[in-house]
């Protein structure tokens, strides 16, 4: 089979799954300004109390396609409990800090987290594996790709979509993106920005837990699994430009397919293929690819 | 108060000391994965193995030859120190756990990176050491010490034993392929393999390498990387929820069909895995250790004392950290019976250790190189095989290979060896 079809559909699979782990990330940031490095947790949690339904699931002997809808119960619920409490919990008490300082909170955040899913889940990995071998596999040129891993394309899609659809056709959307353009001028214009944050970052939590939740089938769950998340997420969003959801899909689709190009045609280059990206694009665009220009203000 | 109570009472004081100073613990660090990726399949199985030794050697449970309380009559005090993180923070930590503990000898690291910062600083601070596992040759093949040893084989062994295995049971091999972790030990475990396996069928090169991240999860494009190159053989030195994660994504698309696998770490998660794990994959653990091991009276002590007290078969971690503790214990005791009793020395310890052979709990160690520090031992290899009506996880076609037929013989340098094409290697196999 000619290299190009396993590349584009290896790296389509692997930027969806990228896509659906950052775009919570650049959604927060937007509108918040705050940079969530406790993102990474997020994901972690998620996978961990999806992995932890699922396996329980199974061991009662439930419908095998009922445990597709803890995944997104799970990152529903993970994010919501989550994201309210360290919004309204931290995160409110430090608007109009410097950004700097609310990413160190956000950090100390993370290595709390870390430390309370060691507590709760332990050392040893949570595989909750039987979700992924229920979708079957497809063969294209012979080889056999797994259907979980289109789905996730599918999923990338439809998240992408409903965010775009949020925000520019809803009227809470709107009211977003005028937070996302000028939130002095939001406030002025009579806009509850403080309601608008516990929300944004409670969906932003749930994008990251879902990330987490439908990745815990595919890999074993187990510490530290989110600390690669925060990195590939940030290369992602800075490519895109920080705050676009657009950009972090067109980040995700660039870093997906070179990574994929790189296993395929020369796996010594996999390592850094993505930081090679990132560089280059920064060099190029500093703001990143979808920055918006933003207003000077004096 | 007159002279005579005086005395007596100076008497009854020292009286009083005495068995106190007696029983003051000999204090052991142990450093091994607490918390990371690597806490799961290695450092908590080693700390659980080093728990259990200290426990028995405190007590006296040990089975015969080991059956005296204590290492040279002194008691055990263990601290725990965390393997997890920057290399540069284990040097930090290790240097602290020196500051404040004074410790009598410092036990474990799972780690090459990590093992390899931190032994300038045990040797400067002129530590007793002794690795449990920490695979690569470079410790003793880059640098002397003096207080440092080894009780495990170094990682070499495992490329040849997994090189032997698979031409002996693929005798017409055509291609071989390779997917580890891009970091030390993925690095040097893939370099070993393929140069055993040109020592073993010269020319013989693999068709393809792939190196991704440490911790990536995802490894879709390797699978299909794999599938699309077709080799017949595959190895890999995965570990961890690294080599789960690429089990679980393999195993639906059925590379396992396609490419004999090798998983030279594989006894570590065979356990967890049970019957994800697709029969007929080539395993082993890093020597003779946890289903690969001997089933000596040692042996059956070590699995039901760590089975009863942990809820779970031990493996090779678990083996390599209580081999460490029980070869210390053999060298404090020589030691202390060479100067006629009493605590020994750190110098008396370490010259004790040097060149020693005991039998521990998966096989024999024997401190035959780098000047008596590093140990060698026979290797064990076979095919995993997940026994559903008993549901429980076991090898077939197990095969042993003699210490010298899978490590280098004494003062030669293991990349030198393999590239010679391994001279010297004595090989009459045993099952």
């Amino acid at each position: 089979m000619n290299a190009l079809v396993p590349i584009l559909i290896d790296g389509l699979n692997y930027s969806a799954w990228l896509f659906i782990v950052a775009v919570g990330m650049t959604l927060i940031f937007g509108v918040m300004r705050v940079l969530n490095i406790a993102h990474g947790s997020l994901y972690a949690v998620g996978a961990y109390v999806a992995a932890t339904l699922i396996g329980r699931w199974f061991d009662a002997d439930l419908p095998a396609f009922g445990s597709f809808g803890l995944i997104f119960a799970s990152a529903i619920g993970v994010g919501l409990v989550l994201g309210l409490v360290l919004e309204q919990g931290l995160l409110r008490f430090l608007h109009g800090r410097d950004e700097i300082a609310i990413v160190l909170a956000t950090f100390a955040v993370f290595l709390i987290l870390e430390d309370v899913v060691l507590l709760i889940w332990g050392t040893d990995a949570y595989p909750a594996y039987q979700p992924y071998g229920l979708l079957g596999t497809s063969s294209i040129g012979g080889i056999a790709f797994t259907n979980y891993d289109f789905s996730l394309v599918v999923l990338a899609l439809v998240v992408g979509g409903a965010a775009w659809w949020a925000l520019n056709r809803t009227r809470m959307g709107k009211l977003l993106l005028i937070v996302i353009h000028d939130r002095e001028m939001a406030q002025a214009l009579g806009i509850n920005v403080r309601l608008v944050y516990p929300a944004t970052f409670a969906i932003g939590a749930m994008l990251a837990a879902l990330g987490g939740a439908y990745s815990a089938p595919m890999i074993s769950v187990s510490p530290g699994i989110g600390v690669d998340v925060i990195i590939l997420s940030f290369a992602v969003v800075v490519i895109g430009g920080l705050g676009s959801i657009e950009g972090a899909m067109i980040g995700a689709v660039m870093v997906g397919l070179t990574r994929a190009a790189s296993v395929h045609l020369a796996p010594q280059f996999e390592l850094f293929v993505i930081y090679a990206i990132m560089t280059l694009v920064l060099i190029v665009r500093p703001q990143g690819l979808f920055m918006r220009a933003q207003a000077r203000k004096i | 108060m007159s002279r005579l109570s005086l005395i007596a009472a100076l008497a009854a004081s020292v009286a009083l000391t005495a068995p106190v100073l007696a029983q003051e613990p000999l204090r052991i660090g142990v450093v091994t994965h607490l918390t990371g990726a690597a806490a799961g399949p290695f450092g908590i199985p080693a700390r659980n193995g080093a728990e259990l030794l200290i426990d028995a050697i405190n007590s006296g449970t040990l089975p015969a030859p080991y059956a005296t309380k204590g290492m040279a009559g002194q008691q055990l005090e263990m601290t725990l120190v965390d393997e997890a993180g920057a290399p540069a923070r284990i040097a930090t930590e290790v240097r602290s756990l020196i500051d404040r503990k004074q410790p009598h000898a410092v036990v474990g690291f799972v780690t090459t990176g990590t093992c390899l910062a931190a032994l300038p600083v045990l040797e400067e601070t002129k530590t007793l050491s002794v690795l449990s596992t920490c695979g690569t040759p470079r410790v003793f093949e880059d640098a002397k010490y003096e207080y440092l040893f080894r009780t495990s084989a170094n990682a070499t062994a495992d490329g040849v034993t997994a090189a032997r295995y698979l031409l002996a049971r693929m005798p017409e091999l055509k291609s071989y392929a390779g997917i580890n972790q891009n970091f030390a030990f993925g690095q040097d475990s893939w370099r070993d393999f393929t140069l055993a396996m040109q020592a073993l069928k010269p020319g013989f090169k693999a068709t393809m390498e792939q190196f991704p991240t440490l911790g990536s999860g995802q490894y879709g494009a390797e699978i299909t990387s794999l599938l699309s190159n077709g080799p017949q053989a595959t190895f890999s030195s995965f570990f961890g929820s690294d080599l789960e994660a690429f089990v679980l994504q393999m195993a639906p698309r059925q590379l396992n069909a396609k490419t004999q696998l090798v998983l030279s770490t594989g006894e570590t998660a065979m356990y967890r895995l049970g019957a994800k794990l697709p029969d007929g994959v080539i395993i082993a653990g890093r020597g003779p250790y946890g289903v690969f091991a001997r089933p000596t009276d040692l042996n059956k002590w070590f699995r039901k004392a760590y089975e009863d007290r942990y809820n779970v078969p031990p493996t090779y971690p678990a083996y390599h950290a209580a081999q460490a503790l029980l070869g210390l214990k053999v060298a404090y005791d020589k030691a202390a019976a060479a100067k006629g009793g009493g605590v020994p020395s750190r110098d008396e310890v370490a010259r004790a250790f040097r060149g020693i052979e005991y039998e521990a709990f998966g096989t024999t160690i024997r401190m035959a190189q780098s000047d008596g520090r590093q140990a060698v031992t026979e290797s064990a290899i076979g095919v995993y095989k997940f026994d559903r009506s008993a549901g429980t996880a076991t090898v077939t076609d197990v095969t042993y290979y003699p210490a010298d037929c899978v490590n280098p013989p004494e003062g030669a340098k293991s990349i030198e060896w393999l590239q010679a094409g391994m001279p010297g290697a004595k090989c009459n196999l045993s099952n």
